[in-house]
């Protein structure tokens, strides 16, 4: 659909170039992912891409929870969609993923497209969940949410990650939390079931340095999140750098795939917006802080400094991307808020699968509901 | 005359002043208007300040002023050692001996992480040890619906906490009942869960200068008559006090005069006061924003049957709840999940076959 319209010719950028990334820290491995990354054109610009539309995506969401069209709870994914789109170029679409309540940017990467997940923000039928789910409950084949309770989702991947070895189906499963969920009882009792019984599972820890308003510091004895599984092997991440978290996913797929059991990654991120629509974010962090991230270590910027650096690509070439991003993403908006919300005859289907039509009661006994699976 | 004299009993201080108003003495006397936020704010820091025991923990509290502003400036007021922020790790619910904690849960969705030890722990431990070891702790925090949070956010736990022996379960609905209630259950021996209300905590009432004063406690297992009627009682708890006075009003025009009733405690339930107003009024409804099955409408109605007051029903009674669906997002969907004021009304005028 790109119609890239550019006074150079392809033949003119460089096709590939191979880059230095940051070393991960390790813990119980001897070696861990290279450092150095190679990356294509082809690459480059779709990683570009994924990245660009989410912040987009992200920020019209924004935009319309302050004109209260999506309403409750929103919480953003602005400034951590490295993490995102690096973890999804390393794994397979027939992998597993799960998140926690960050989850616009998941969806989108495990593919759900933009207007379906504004839709679903805005609580339309034609959202990804029909309009009953909402911001934290979005789900797609190989994509498990979206989930709200702060950890919960930590075990159903270690389960997911049991039924990819029990079905010897050498996929592996991606279960993402954050700095905040770390803390988590549960979160242990999975990674001593997942190590004892060498599950393929990926347990990534997206560090954005505050569990809502408090930061790591004030509620973690050890930062080091990394290294929070113990005896299971960790690495620790710089999850600004699309190329990095690749390159990390990457290594932690094969250790999975080999049958070498789980292991644990840190992704060391920021988020822009505060915890969520209500939280204006500057309480227990400074702008200033917000500020440095955004111009130093903003992961769309650097990819593109990247390749222009290295000639892979031009500014026209981006400028085209950004316009035709936002015209999508404008599209998506007009479809989000124009779309009718769901019919009433929905409300109480989908309460059991594959199950004969039941009743459902209503506000008072004489209101009799009823639901299809 | 009575009414300057019940003034000046009541005030105790400002007694000149009281009988110097006597003369101007048309309403109560001065009340002022506070949000149920305040309310449970200044119960709060009453209560610290009444008794070094009472600290107060749980995720935001502290430095964030709250995740809904209810401990707000109590943190700058009492400092670390009695305003504590903690990681998100509810199951710690710390049976601190001897002090007298008040465990603060974002929403009591999260409490379900939690809900082993409130109930092993926290509930059954001093029947356990044949009254040796008590258990003084306050779990408060926002219940049942909001707006748009959608299916995890969104449980009411009323009837989940009112089925255990050993737990005291109330539900404020206005500001008055906040501050007593929360009151109270700081100062209970016994493990109190307060279900309060998000919707509710923005929301101003009148406090009358009784409720002002720092001494003042809403007795737990006492409900209130909101309201005085003849028709019909409805008995409701939280939010759904004021959806059923807001039916009231409309069906009063209609001539029919309904008594209100406001639950304020789940367990101990009150079902004297209920009683009472049905072997008046003859027929019941109650309103809740939980799930039907098995909640605190099926509790009153198995109550009421085994009791006096069957024989007076004329008509069986109404129960008003929450549609048996998990909470969907779509605000037209969640507006259908809840009860409204006009299925109130409707179910009031079915109950009595108007």
């Amino acid at each position: 659909m790109l119609q890239v319209v550019v006074s150079r010719s392809f033949a003119d950028f460089t096709p590939q170039a191979t880059f230095d990334i940051k070393k991960c820290d390790l813990h119980r491995l001897e070696e861990g992912p290279p450092v150095k990354a190679e990356l294509t054109r082809e690459q480059g610009l779709q990683y570009y891409r994924t990245m660009q539309t989410v912040r987009r995506m992200e920020l019209k969401a924004d935009q319309l929870y302050k004109q209260k069209i999506i309403r409750g709870f929103c919480h953003l994914y602005d400034g951590q969609e490295a993490c995102a789109a690096g973890i999804e170029a390393a794994i397979n679409p027939s992998d597993h993923l799960i998140t926690a309540y960050r989850a616009h940017g998941y969806t989108y990467t495990r593919g759900v497209s933009v207007k379906e997940i504004l839709a679903e923000l805005t609580g339309r039928r034609g959202g990804v969940a029909k309009g009953k789910g909402g911001s934290m409950h979005m789900y797609a084949p190989h994509f498990y949410g979206g989930n709200g309770i702060v950890g919960a989702q930590v075990p159903l991947g270690a389960g997911i990650a049991l039924a990819c070895q029990y079905q010897g189906n050498n996929q592996v499963c991606v279960t993402l939390y954050g700095d905040g969920a770390a803390n988590q009882g549960q979160l242990f009792e999975s990674y001593n079931m997942a190590a004892l019984w060498k599950l393929p599972c990926i347990f990534i820890c997206e560090n954005n340095k505050y569990g809502m308003g408090t930061s790591v510091e004030r509620a973690a004895a050890s930062t080091d999140y990394y290294k929070r599984g113990d005896f299971i092997p960790g690495l620790r991440v710089d999850g600004m750098d699309v190329l990095c978290v690749r390159e990390a996913t990457q290594f932690a797929a094969d250790h999975c795939r080999a049958g070498k059991g789980p292991i644990i990654m840190e992704l060391q991120t920021y988020r822009y917006h505060g915890h969520s629509m209500s939280d204006p974010g500057v309480s227990y962090r400074t702008r200033e802080e917000i500020q440095e991230v955004r111009s130093k270590s903003d992961p769309i910027s650097m990819l593109k400094e990247r390749m222009l650096s290295h000639n892979m690509a031009s500014v026209e070439e981006f400028k085209e991307i950004d316009i035709e991003i936002r015209k999508q993403v404008e599209e998506a908006t007009q479809f989000a808020t124009s779309d009718p919300e769901p019919p009433l005859e929905e409300l109480c289907n989908h309460i059991f699968s594959k199950n004969p039509p039941l009743e459902v009661r209503g506000t008072s006994p004489w209101s009799k509901l009823k639901s299809v699976s | 005359m009575a009414a300057s004299l019940r003034c000046f009993l009541r005030s105790g201080k400002n007694t000149v002043s009281a009988l110097q108003r006597r003369d101007f003495h048309r309403s109560a006397p001065a009340a002022v208007q506070m949000t149920v936020r305040d309310a449970l704010n200044q119960a709060m820091d009453e209560e610290l300040e009444r008794d070094e025991r009472v600290f107060l923990l749980g995720e935001e509290v502290a430095q964030y002023d709250g995740a809904y502003k209810v401990s707000r400036g109590l943190w700058k007021k009492y400092g670390d050692k009695r305003i504590i922020d903690t990681p998100i790790s509810e199951i710690n619910v710390l049976l601190q001996a001897g002090l007298r904690p008040i465990c603060e849960f974002m929403t009591f969705n999260f409490s379900m992480q939690a809900i082993d030890q409130i109930i092993n722990s926290a509930a059954k431990t001093y029947y356990m040890s044949a009254g040796l070891q008590s258990v003084p702790i306050v779990f408060r925090g926002p219940n049942g619906a909001s707006a748009g949070v959608a299916a995890q956010h969104s449980q009411c736990f009323a009837a989940w906490y009112g089925h255990c022996p050993g737990l005291k379960v109330v539900s404020p609905w206005n500001s008055e009942d906040a501050k007593g209630l929360l009151k109270s259950a700081i100062r209970d021996e016994n493990p109190v869960v307060v279900l309060e209300n998000e919707l509710l905590y923005g929301v101003p009432f009148e406090m009358s200068e009784e409720a002002q004063s720092k001494d003042f406690t809403i007795p737990i297992g006492k409900a209130k008559i909101e309201r005085q009627g003849n028709s019909i009682t409805l008995v409701a708890h939280s939010r759904y006090v004021g959806h059923c006075l807001d039916a009231a009003a409309v069906l009063a025009k209609e001539g029919i005069e309904c008594e209100v009733i406001n639950l304020r405690t789940i367990r101990p339930m009150d079902v004297e006061t209920i009683e009472t107003s049905v072997m008046k009024t003859n027929h019941l409804v109650t309103v809740e924003g939980g799930w039907p099955q098995f909640g605190i409408g099926a509790e009153i109605c198995a109550r009421i049957m085994e009791g006096p007051a069957f024989n007076y029903l004329d008509s069986p009674v109404t129960r008003v709840t929450g549609v048996d669906i998990p909470m969907p997002y779509a605000k037209i969907l969640e507006d259908h999940s809840l009860p409204q004021v006009k299925d109130i009304i409707f179910s009031v005028k079915k109950t009595l076959n108007i």
